[in-house]
């Protein structure tokens, strides 16, 4: 039974990717533009190219990068291309290949949502749960109620704002950057402790957004369990509170949770585009601006595509997981 | 203490019968601020919006708005004077871009949530009411479409048409994605008025499919139709000041994107220029704050079993 529900979830994976990647190659074809027209005649613009000799160019280059071959074709060969995760080379910083350049920001990007994410989630269930057994703490419900009127608003508000008070202002906080401007990355001890320094307002800023969406759905939950049977009679049976809140209630109204977690998955990542951008953090999102500033179409596609096989991989996951923390699932897949 | 109860709530009873008829305007009125004072995220969210939205729209007769564009004044100078918000590097009146840019900023938001509401609603009732192969394909499209990070195809879009594009065109962008979310939202609502008691008996007095969906179901899609216009337009104002503060927004227009993303060119935190980096940001967040706080007291609204007891 498991083993066909993977075969499923696998299945529709692919279909995802396949209709985003093509979506993707699709989308540039219905816009009149031609990137190598334009980019030759931006050039013949500046260094004083006639005009007779960028039309023989412009067809030299569209046999170099394929453009003379039908549409199903040069579809077949993106596809190829897709699948073996080979993006082409960067126009703005060529000869540098688009999965390298991708590689070099990937682990910052990875590095600073994970571990926000897993936090965030981490303390809005908890304090979402804690907000919903304890409906007379007033503590409790002014907190609750500021994270999720928090929670409306985007992560890079909450940068700007942290920039302004707390570097710009003070100058407790470097105001940009993933490390000083002075030193080379390596694997030193006062390099990772820099890191740390520059990831502290960026991570702040997403941790204080999310807790609150993690905070609404567990207290939505948690209110819904109290009312169960089972609840009164974990009371009934004398089992401390403490046993009672996390065995008997948190554990069933996590559930819920954890496919948020897949699915806001997605979510995160387009968010944390632009922590990046505010704080020039040297992740993905500030690749995608810096390509799109420069008409990079390779670099783009490469992100975009990366971006989406992040979250369509990380759906599965989450649905490959599912079946070991709720027995149910089990049962009637 | 059952005594006590039982005088209060017949107080309450004689109270209630002496007021208006709810028919009557007087009695509206009384009915409409009662439910308010119990709903108190509803009127924080409505003060918000409704000051916002007369700060865009009659801000214009107060404030001269042409100085919104650039080289109407020095360069960066500080609140006071002429500039009660001082000025940008490029002498754009930080006041006159504010007016401006909530203003195009909220009318792109509307617009695109607008033809997300119509356009979902519309694909939502088609797959809910017809179902069968129709329905299948409609809500594989959605929940593959769901997947995909919006912004991102979005960005893919505006670099390719970028030169030359307004906010007009920036809200038909994104309303191009907008309509995913309504149109799951209303067909799960459809699936179940399909069956409600209401639609079969219309169904049994012989009342034919236009009248069933316009004269029974329509209504009654109201309520969800009103949640899921504010929860369009927040996302695509999301939408689109995200896309303008990464540059992709309409460079001659002074949106508050495009003004969180000139910040971010001029570097505005390294020359100090807090007037011009607090306003658009404030705005931005009582945006926001103010469409969720509405949103949540129309989900009190519209489920009464959240309602907090007592």
């Amino acid at each position: 039974m498991y083993v066909r529900l993977i075969v499923k979830r696998i299945i529709m994976l692919v279909t995802v990717i396949w209709a985003a990647a093509t979506l993707n190659f699709m989308l540039p074809q219905l816009s009149p533009k031609n990137p190598i027209a334009e980019k030759l005649t931006q050039l013949a613009a500046t260094s004083g190219v006639d005009p007779a000799s960028i039309q023989a160019l412009t067809e030299a280059f569209n046999l170099k990068f394929g453009l003379d071959k039908p549409l199903w074709l040069r579809y077949i060969d993106y596809l190829r291309d897709i699948a073996t995760l080979n993006f082409g080379t960067s126009i703005s910083s060529y000869p540098a290949k688009v999965s390298d350049l991708i590689g070099a920001a990937m682990p910052w990007t990875l590095g600073l949502m994970v571990s926000t994410t897993l936090i965030a989630f981490a303390l809005g269930t908890l304090i979402g749960a804690y907000a919903a057994w304890k409906r007379d703490s007033v503590i409790m419900q002014t907190v609750s109620s500021i994270l999720m009127v928090f929670s409306a608003i985007p992560f890079y508000l909450i940068g700007l704002v942290l920039i302004y008070f707390l570097a710009a202002n003070t100058g407790w906080f470097p105001i940009s950057g993933g490390y000083s401007m002075f030193s080379v990355p390596s694997w030193s001890f006062s390099f990772v402790q820099e890191v740390l320094y520059h990831s502290i307002l960026p991570a702040f800023s997403i941790i204080i957004a999310s807790i609150g969406i993690w905070a609404i759905g567990m207290r939505g939950m948690m209110v819904t369990v109290q009312g169960e049977d089972y609840m009164t009679f974990a009371k009934a049976k004398g089992l401390t509170p403490r046993r009672q809140f996390l065995r008997y209630g948190v554990r069933n109204a996590v559930l819920p949770q954890v496919t948020a977690l897949a699915l806001f998955f997605g979510q995160i990542v387009t968010g944390a585009v632009l922590v990046e951008v505010v704080f020039g953090y040297p992740g993905m999102g500030n690749l995608l601006l810096e390509s799109i500033t420069l008409f990079d179409y390779p670099t783009i596609y490469g992100i975009v595509f990366i971006l989406i096989l992040t979250i369509a991989v990380s759906m599965l996951l989450v649905d490959l997981i599912y079946p070991l923390i709720d027995p149910r699932v089990r049962v009637d897949a | 203490m059952s005594q006590t109860n039982a005088t209060e709530s017949t107080e309450r009873v004689e109270q209630f019968a002496k007021e208006a008829e709810w028919g009557t305007a007087h009695g509206m009125l009384l009915g409409t601020a009662r439910y308010l004072l119990r709903n108190p995220q509803m009127v924080l969210g409505l003060i918000l919006m409704l000051s916002l939205a007369g700060f865009a729209l009659f801000g214009r007769f107060f404030v001269d708005i042409t100085q919104a564009s650039p080289l109407s004044g020095p360069a960066s100078q500080p609140p006071g004077g002429a500039f009660p918000l001082g000025t940008d590097p490029q002498g754009r009146s930080v006041l006159a871009v504010m007016v401006e840019g909530s203003y195009l900023t909220i009318r792109t938001g509307m617009i695109a949530g607008f033809i997300g509401i119509a356009f979902g609603s519309a694909v939502g009732f088609i797959a809910g009411y017809f179902g069968g192969w129709v329905d299948k394909a409609i809500t594989w499209t959605v929940d593959v479409l769901l997947t995909v990070p919006a912004i991102l195809f979005l960005v893919v879009i505006s670099a390719m048409v970028q030169t030359g594009l307004n906010s007009f065109g920036m809200a038909l962008i994104i309303a191009l994605l907008a309509w995913r979310r309504p149109a799951r939202q209303i067909r799960s609502q459809v699936l179940v008025m399909r069956k409600a008691g209401y639609v079969e008996m219309a169904k049994l007095s012989g009342a034919n499919s236009m009248s069933v969906i316009f004269r029974e179901i329509a209504p009654n899609l109201m309520p969800y139709l009103v949640s899921s216009f504010i929860v369009a337009v927040a996302a695509a104002i999301l939408a689109s000041v995200g896309l303008e503060a990464m540059g992709l927004g309409p460079q001659n227009e002074p949106t508050l994107g495009m003004t969180i993303f000139w910040i971010m060119q001029f570097s505005a935190f390294m020359l100090g220029l807090w007037w011009w980096i607090l306003p658009p940001v404030l705005i931005l967040i009582v945006l926001f704050v103010g469409l969720y706080l509405i949103n949540a007291g129309l989900d009190e609204l519209a489920n009464p079993r959240l309602r907090r007891r007592g």
